[in-house]
Parts: structure tokens; sequence; C-alpha cells
């Protein structure tokens, strides 16, 4: 991706079903040229990770010399691939970003249903997580609120905003006048 | 699994009903986008649209090329509608869709403004959207925009402008390398991220200038960084500075060291791993760097996060291959890691202690590893196979059981690259350890009676041509090769036969039974097949007759063969079918230098059953067809050399000219290479006038001038030195460049009528001894030393006295000799105190040459080196003495 090798770079982000079928997936690299050689990593990925218990904690593994860290819950599985000289921690620290958010967004409802009904929210969070390989933000709370801050329109009363975003206009408008 | 098996089926009805895309169909959904076109826009219709057709692409749906347009001028139209949840999902349609610079138009009004919105959302957002689709001339328009976000308060909208410039750095250089004033603002940032970003793409603009990124780095080391990513990027920006400033280990503290020391106390675990493994990797580290890094890598073994343990062991693993003794200490919580949960944990937990153990544990440890062998994904078996076979060459009285386990795995099933590294494990063994050959060779043999890829076949095949007839019983491994040409594919006949011959060309009791085989092969279906077997009868004599046969013919066929390939290719591809024969001696035997990666690689593991290295298509052709064409030179013979070009100008002065050499049996032809800078000038009669008194067994034969030397038109000057034959004569000349010059109107471009003579100094050329001798391969130094006898070995010891590094010296005498390193021996590990070299090459008047190198280090800085020169005449061994004496 970023040809300069020293910039962390993230590969791919995949959400995947209890199947390893996909339900969102974003590829940053060139590594995967065709949709049939995406899904032929996204298999071979899935099937080895399947077997492992990465419920509790992340797991990590090596892939056709790509690092891949990955965790589930319920009927979905969560996975972030970078190059094998990468920090295997900043990789996690992506995948737990993510996590994190999606299950924000999903209200902690996390499952492949919620994720699909909720699609829209999945595809912007990747948006918000990494541009073109570079990762943008990696703390799960506000990557979920960058993604739901369209609710809170502009000229909409205070009234009709829901809990979190009142709370997190306040927040905002807190820090800043600490701030300045 | 969350579902027992069973239930997968009830799985995917549920499915149909919960999943909102279930049968949906692009042609359908293109249909509904036709909302997108209504007077009164639906938000929340629109947005479901949207996400339907980017739930496609995510399936790996593609767009036609017109489906795609017509979806990109649909939404466009959405830019009408307030909703943000809306504009959001526009945005990342757009992306998606990557419309083409013509439509790119359409909507950059609508990002613009979006671009100078109250909302910082819109703000950030259109940023990205519109650098991801801009061209260079759009850029331009959105510069002051893009400059002025850099330094806003808002992080989010800042650091879209940041990645987006770090992504445009690569199509528009020059634009973004414009803002880098604001973006050494924002490094002072407080937002984590925007100075992650900004850090980012500082260094990029500046990566260039060392100079600048080590300002950079040595004042942000003093403490202005607080994200934790950023701190990784200064953490790999500072170990770049290191590596680049040289090494100043020896005068005692390293620059820098003392931040990345500290970072092992940082208080993130991402930032303490990225300074630990920074530190394992310094070139030359001492043990004393070291182990601070070793500490916290050890604390992370025990740590509950498979992460944090797989990052902590992959590193000591490396770590492991330089410094075992440094990682020792790690070796009880390495044991526990063996039965950790993640196979891939508990793979490099193994592989480390077999390169940290001693003997004794090494069987325990065998055993552990067969245990779950069968788990783990190729690549880590690779890992393990490696490991072992480095122990072997460590503890060869081991090897038995290490070649038990790995003709074991070797019968197990496995990918290529897997069978591939066990193979050659078990050749390297063969080779290195002679008491494994008979068993080694029988695994081979037993193998390839079951092997699906015909690479490892034939070369398996080969390799038994070479070591099978040196054994104690050769007849036992007829059986194995003559049941290859029954079964196998044609290839692996063809090398069957091959390596049928072989045994019958060295073992006479065995030949009347080859023969037979052989005259067998020659009703073979295949052509390949067929031809070897007649050529193997008839240089054997199996016809009948008592053929005397030719030893050079013996040679070629079954001895190494040492020409490069790409070499033979172009040999093959100039010769024109005539009366003459093609003559396999013209061919040169050069080996061109590599690409560094290349080298590098063979440099770090030994090649098994590699062939030699083969370089690019040389220019010795190219030279060889230019000087031929000259008929003064056409008498000299054949080309023995061309070196490099030599430059004899400082760059950038009036005139260009470097010197190619050129050397034959008696002769020496130097070709200038002249170039004209100067429009307003017009060379004429162009000479060098060569002094040899420096230089006095040469004589000069010819010299060729240069009629004209218009600006910037290369041309040529030879000149033809006579020397002594076969002779490696050494001297030093000196040129200076004679002409006259005309001047040139520069608007005309006609010349003056009456020209200048003048003169120009170039400096001084060397005909060295490395200019006799060419750089040609060998496969296997071992056995060409060997074949070469000890008759003409020469062996004496010199002083090198002292030296930068080990490393320094050995590349100062491979230069100096000008022979072809073998077997990646040009690479010295860092901190090791001794190194073997092995040289091999041809030295004038075709006679091969093989060089073995030992240094060591005496005292601190003093190198010792002793030679052992081995070649087919005893003059030439001790030219080599002579040159290294001299040198």
């Amino acid at each position: 991706m970023a040809p300069n090798g020293l910039c962390p770079s993230i590969k791919n982000i995949l959400l995947l079903d209890s199947e390893g079928k996909r339900v969102a997936v974003k590829y940053y690299s060139d590594d995967w040229p065709t949709n049939s050689s995406k899904l032929a990593f996204e298999k071979f990925v899935f099937t080895k990770a399947v077997k492992t218990n990465a419920r509790t904690e992340a797991e990590i593994t090596l892939l056709e010399n790509n690092i891949v860290v990955y965790k589930f819950v319920q009927d979905l599985h969560f996975f972030v691939t970078g190059g094998d000289d990468e920090n295997e921690l900043t990789l996690s620290s992506v995948l737990q970003g993510f996590f994190d958010a999606v299950t924000l967004l999903l209200r902690s409802n996390v499952d492949k249903s919620e994720a699909l009904e909720n699609l829209d929210l999945i595809l912007l969070c990747l948006d918000e997580i990494v541009d073109g390989g570079i990762i943008l933000e990696t703390n799960g709370p506000l990557i979920a609120e960058k993604v739901t801050s369209h609710n809170m329109d502009a000229d909409a009363p205070l009234s009709e905003q829901t809990l979190t975003q009142a709370w997190a206009t306040a927040r905002d408008t807190f820090t800043r006048t600490l701030l300045t | 699994m969350a579902q027992p098996l069973v239930k997968k089926d009830d799985d995917r009805d549920d499915e149909a009903e919960y999943s909102p895309f279930m049968g949906i169909e692009k042609g359908a959904v293109l249909q509904e986008a036709r909302v997108f076109n209504d007077p009164q826009l639906d938000a929340r219709r629109c947005s479901q649209v949207i996400t339907k057709l980017l739930y496609l692409l995510n399936q790996g749906e593609t767009f036609t090329k017109t489906e795609a347009t017509e979806v990109f001028f649909a939404v466009t139209k959405l830019f009408q509608s307030k909703d943000m949840g809306l504009r959001r999902m526009v945005y990342l349609m757009i992306k998606e869709i990557s419309p083409s610079a013509d439509e790119v138009i359409i909507v950059t009004s609508s990002l613009m403004k979006d671009m100078n919105s109250k909302i910082d959302m819109y703000r950030a957002n259109a940023i990205r959207v519109l650098c991801r689709i801009t061209d260079g001339t759009l850029l331009a328009q959105i510069e002051r925009y893009l400059k002025q976000a850099i330094v806003d308060k808002n992080p989010i909208v800042a650091s879209a402008a940041l990645v987006s410039g770090i992504h445009l750095l690569q199509t528009n250089p020059e634009i973004v390398k414009r803002w880098s004033n604001e973006v050494q603002e924002s490094v002072q940032s407080r937002a984590a991220f925007v100075q992650f970003h900004a850090l980012g793409l500082l260094h990029q603009i500046r990566q260039n200038d060392r100079l600048a990124v080590s300002k950079l780095v040595s004042s942000l080391t003093r403490g202005a960084v607080r994200s934790p990513l950023a701190q990784c990027l200064l953490i790999r920006y500072t170990s770049q500075v290191i590596c680049e400033s040289g090494n100043n280990t020896q005068s005692g503290d390293r620059p820098f060291y003392d931040f990345l020391e500290s970072c092992l106390r940082h208080k993130s675990e991402m930032v303490i791993f990225e300074a630990a493994r920074a530190i394992t990797e310094l070139n030359g580290v001492t043990s004393r760097e070291l182990n601070p890094a070793i500490t916290v890598l050890q604390l992370f073994l025990s740590s509950s996060k498979p992460v944090l343990r797989f990052a902590a062991v992959r590193t000591l693993n490396k770590v492991a291959m330089i410094h075992p003794t440094s990682v020792t200490n790690c070796n009880i919580d390495m044991e526990s890691l063996i039965s950790d949960q993640n196979r891939s944990i508990a793979t490099l937990a193994i592989t480390t202690l077999l390169k940290t153990g001693n003997e004794s544990s090494v069987d325990r440890l065998m055993k552990q590893i067969t245990n779950f062998m069968s788990d783990i994904a190729d690549e880590f078996k690779i890992v393990v196979v490696e490991a072992i076979r480095s122990l072997c060459q460590k503890f060869p009285l081991k090897y038995r059981s290490l070649m038990n386990f790995l003709s074991n795995i070797l019968r197990e099933e496995g990918g290529f690259e897997y069978k591939k590294a066990i193979v050659d494990s078990i050749v390297i063994l063969i080779r290195e350890i002679p008491d494994a050959k008979e068993t080694g060779l029988l695994h081979l043999c037993e193998f390839i009676e079951d092997c699906e890829f015909t690479y490892l076949s034939t070369q398996i095949l080969h390799f038994l041509g070479i070591e099978g007839p040196k054994t104690s019983d050769p007849s036992k491994y007829i059986r194995f090769i003559y049941n290859r040409v029954h079964l196998e594919n044609a290839t692996v006949r063809a090398g069957a036969v091959s390596t049928l011959a072989k045994f019958g060309a060295a073992v006479d009791e065995l030949k009347p039974r080859i023969f037979v085989l052989l005259r067998r092969c020659l009703f073979d279906s295949d052509d390949e097949v067929r031809d070897r077997a007649t050529l193997y009868l008839n240089t054997l004599g199996g016809d009948g007759s008592v053929v005397e046969t030719d030893k050079a013919v013996k040679d070629f066929l079954f001895g190494p063969f040492d020409i490069p390939l790409v070499n033979l290719e172009t040999g093959l591809k100039n010769y024109e079918p005539s009366e003459e024969a093609f003559d396999i001696d013209s061919v040169p035997k050069e080996v061109k230098s590599q690409p560094l990666a290349e080298k590098k690689a063979s440099g770090k593991k030994p090649t098994g059953l590699g062939a030699p290295p083969s370089g690019p298509p040389s220019t010795a052709d190219a030279y060889q067809r230019a000087l031929s064409s000259i008929p003064e030179f056409a008498n000299f013979g054949n080309l023995f050399k061309s070196s490099a070009p030599v430059e004899l100008t400082e760059a950038e002065t009036e005139y260009a000219v470097n010197v190619v050499k050129h050397i034959f049996d008696r002769h020496v032809v130097f070709q200038y290479n002249c170039t004209n800078t100067i429009p307003e000038q017009l060379l004429e009669h162009v000479i060098v006038i060569v002094d040899n008194s420096e230089a006095d067994e040469f004589s000069e034969a010819f010299s060729k001038p240069l009629k004209s030397l218009p600006y910037d038109s290369p041309g040529q000057i030879f000149v033809a030195f006579e020397k002594p034959e076969g002779v490696p004569t050494l001297g030093k000349f000196s040129n200076v460049l004679k002409f006259i010059v005309r001047e040139v109107d520069p608007t005309t471009g006609e010349a003056e009528d009456d020209g200048v003579e003048d003169e120009y100094q170039l400096e001084d050329l060397e005909i060295v001894s490395a200019d006799y001798t060419l750089k040609v391969g060998v496969s296997n130094f071992r056995n060409a030393w060997e074949s070469m006898g000890p008759d003409f070995e020469r062996v004496d010891e010199y002083g090198l006295g002292p030296r930068e590094s080990l490393a320094e010296a050995v590349n100062t005498v491979i230069n100096l000799l000008g022979l072809q390193p073998c077997e990646g021996t040009e690479v010295v590990p860092p901190n090791s105190r001794s190194h073997t070299c092995l040289l091999s090459g041809v030295f004038i008047g075709n006679i091969k040459v093989l060089v073995r190198l030992s240094f060591g280090l005496d005292g601190p800085k003093d190198v010792a080196m002793k030679l052992t020169v081995r070649s087919e005449d005893e003059t030439v061994s001790d030219a080599i003495h002579e040159i290294v004496a001299s040198g």
C-alpha cells in the first residue's frame, strides 16, 4: 500500500459469518487483485482460524507472510490483516477498535442479523477506521461516535437527540472549553 | 464454533428470514436507484438503496461501465438533500465507484462546498473523498483549503487532510511538499491521531533528506510525542537514523540508544514492543544493549494475551538465530509455551528452543514437535525444518534422530515449498555430514518413489547422479532410478536416464548393466528421453564397440556445468547455423553481478539443490561484437574480459569520459567513451594521448581517434596495447584528451570554420590484477575443491592490519581478487570473530582457480587471513598470492 514501509499499513479488514461468508470486507492492498483471490484468502483464513478459540482474547497467526489477528463473538468473525513486518500490537489495536465500535453501534447485540440490519453503520465504521491502509482511529467509542454523529443534525433541537448523542455533544463542548 | 455442525442447515433457513439482503439482485437494485431522481427525495429510502448497492459491491458484484456511470450520476443528485446520514452514504458510494476524470467534475463543486461547510463531519469526509478521486489539476485549486484543514482545530478534519496528503504524496509530490510548514505545526497537535498522521506525512516529505530526518528525530526524541502510534513511528525513524549514521559501537554509546531504551518503560505495550524489536534489529547489537529488550520481551511471554505472546516469541526467535546465548534466559518461559493453545506460538517457542538449547535437549524437543507437526500450517512447518537443519549443523552427532524426523515428515502430506525445504535440508545434511550420506540418499530414493512434484524428482535424480556413484554400494540405487523410467512423466524419465548414465560413467562394474537399461529407453515414447539414451550409449560405448571416450566430452556430459545458463542462451541465439559447429568454449563464463536483493536472499540461507546463480544477459557480447567490427582488433583473438566502466572525469565537467578495459590474451584495449556536454562546442579529431611510462611492459599498438564529437552524442576512442602473452601484467597509464574545438552558434547550430587546438587532462587509469580474473561460480564448492586436488595448492598467511570490521576486510579481498564468492560466503554474520569465504573464478589463459579464505580477528581490530589457493597451474596459484601480497 503505502510504498514507505515505515508507516504501519493495514492490508484488509474482514467481518465474516459462521460459515466464513462475507458480512462486510474492505481491502486496502493489491495483494489480492481479483474477487476470487479475495474469496480464496477469506476461506483460507477462516478455516485456519475457526478451530481456535478467539472469544475472550484476540488470537493471532501468520498466514502466507501476513499477520492476521482475529476475534470472534456469536456468529461474527472479525479479522485484521497486515504484513509480516508489522507491529502485532498495532494490528490488534485496530481489531479491538473495530470490535468495540461495532459492539457499540449494534448496541451490544453483536450477531450477524443485527450486523446486516445495520450494514450502513458497519460500512461507515470500516471507513472511519482505516483510509487507504492508513490507520485513522483505533478508539472504539470515538469511531462509533464518528459513525453516528450524522444523526445529530446541527439544526435539530437538543431534545430530539438520543441520550448518547447529547452526552457526546456535551462532552465535546466541555472539552473545547477546557482546551481554550 | 458456536453451533454444532448438525444445526447448520437450520441456520441457513433462519438466515432466509433475517437477512435484509436475501435474494436481492443487481438489476432490481439498479432499478430501485431511480428514486434518487425523485423531485421529493426520501432520504431514508435513498440510504437503504445505497446500502444495498454497497452490499452488492461488497459481495464481489461488479458494475459495468455504463451501470457505474448511471449510478454515479444518480447519486450526485442526492447532494440536494440536507440529510446527514444520506450524505455520508453518498460519500461512501462515490469512493466505491471511483468515477473517471471527466465525471469527477460533476461532484467537485458539491464536495468543495462541503469542504467549507460548518459541519466538521462534512468537511473531514469531503476532503477524503475529493482527494481520493481528484487529479493534479484540481488539486491545485483546493490546495489552499487543504493547507488550512491540516491545522484545523478539529482533529477529525486535520487527520483527514493529513492522511489524504500521505496518499497524494505518491501522485503529486511537488504539491504536497509545499505543505511542510503546516504539517510541522500539526506534529505538535494534542490530538493523538493528528500527531501520528502529521509525523507520518512529514517524514515522507523529508525522507530523501537525511539531515532533515535526523534533525526531526533528535528534536522529537526529547519528548514531544504523546500518541503511542506516533511514538512507534518515531522509534522506526530513529532506528533508521541509527542505521544510516554508521556504527560506532566500539567507541562506546550508540546515538539515540538511550531513547530506544527509555521507550521500553513507556506505558503503552505497543510502544514497548516496538522499541524492543528495534533494539534487537540494531546492526551489530551488543549483548549489553540487547538485555533490557530481552527482559521486557520475556515478561510478554507470560502475558494472558496471545497477541503479545506471539509478538514476543516471534522476535525472540529471530534474535536466537544470531545471539542464542542472550535468549537462553527465557528458556523456562519458552518451555511453558510449547503447550500453548495457539499453535503458531508453540511452534515459534519450540524452534527458538532448538536454537538456544544444548545437545541433550534435542531428543526431547524432537518428540514434542512430532506431536503437533500435523496441526500447523506449512509456513510454520518450514520454520521447523529450517531450525532442524541448523541444529544438525550445530550438533552433527545427532544426525540420526534428526534425519529420521526429516524422513518421517517427508512422507506426510505437504505443499511444494514445505517438501522442498525438507529435501533441501536432507541434501545439506548429506553434503556436510559424511556419515549421513547413505541413509539420506535412501530416504530421498524412497521419496521419489511417490513424489508428485516433477521439479523435486528431477533435482533429486540429479543429486543422486552426483553422490550415488561415490557410495560403497552404488548398485542399490539403480532400481529406484530405473523405476522412474517406467512410472513417471517425460521430464522425470529424461532426468532418470541422465542419472543412470552418470552411474555408468563413474562405476565401471555397473557399465554393462546400465547399458541394458539404457537400451530399453531407446523405445521410449518421448523424443528427449530417446535422444538422451542414444547420446549416452554412444559416448559410453554401449553400442558394443569399445569407444575411446574423449575426455573432454566426458567432462562436459558428466562434469560440473559451470557456464551461466543466460550466457549459454545468448550464445546459442547468436549462433548462426553453418558448417562450423557451435563452440561451447566461446561462451563467456563470467557471472554478471546479481541484483542486491537476490544476493541478500541467497546469502542468508545455504542453497540446497539450486543451480548456480545466473545473472541477467551480459554486456560482454555487446562489447565483443563492437570490438570485432573494428578490423584492427580482429586478430586479437577471443575477448577474455571487459571491465566495468571507470570514470576518468568528475561528474558534471565539460567533457565526460569513462573507460572500459578489454583484456585479450596478448593485448589490452582501452575503450574511452566520451561525451561533450557543452552545446556551444563541436570537437574534432579527438584523440587520447596515453603515457605508459609507468607501465613499461606495455607497448602501444594502435589508436583509433574520433573524427568529431558533437554536443551530447557520445563517441568512442580506442587505444590498444600489446603485452606479454598470458601474464597478468600490471601498470598505470596517464591520459590526456586532445582535440580541436570549433565554436557552435546555438541558434543556428552551425560551427565556425576555424578551430582551436586544446587538451584536457583526464585521470589516471590502472590495470590491476582483478582485470585478469573472471568471476565464474561453481555450484558445489566442496566437490570442485576436491576434484581440483592439492597438486598446485599454495597456502600462506597474511596480516591485514587494523580494519573497520571483518566484513569490510572480506569485501576488500574479494574485490582485490575479482573472483566470484560461492555459496553466499561473502556475507559475514554480524559480530562474528572469524569467517571463511569461498571464491572461484578463471584466470587469464582459461585456468580455473579456487580460493579458500579464512579470516580471523586478532586483537580488537587486526584481521589475519589464511589464503589457500588451488588451481590448474602452479604459476597461477602463485600469482594469486602475489596479488594479495602486493595489494
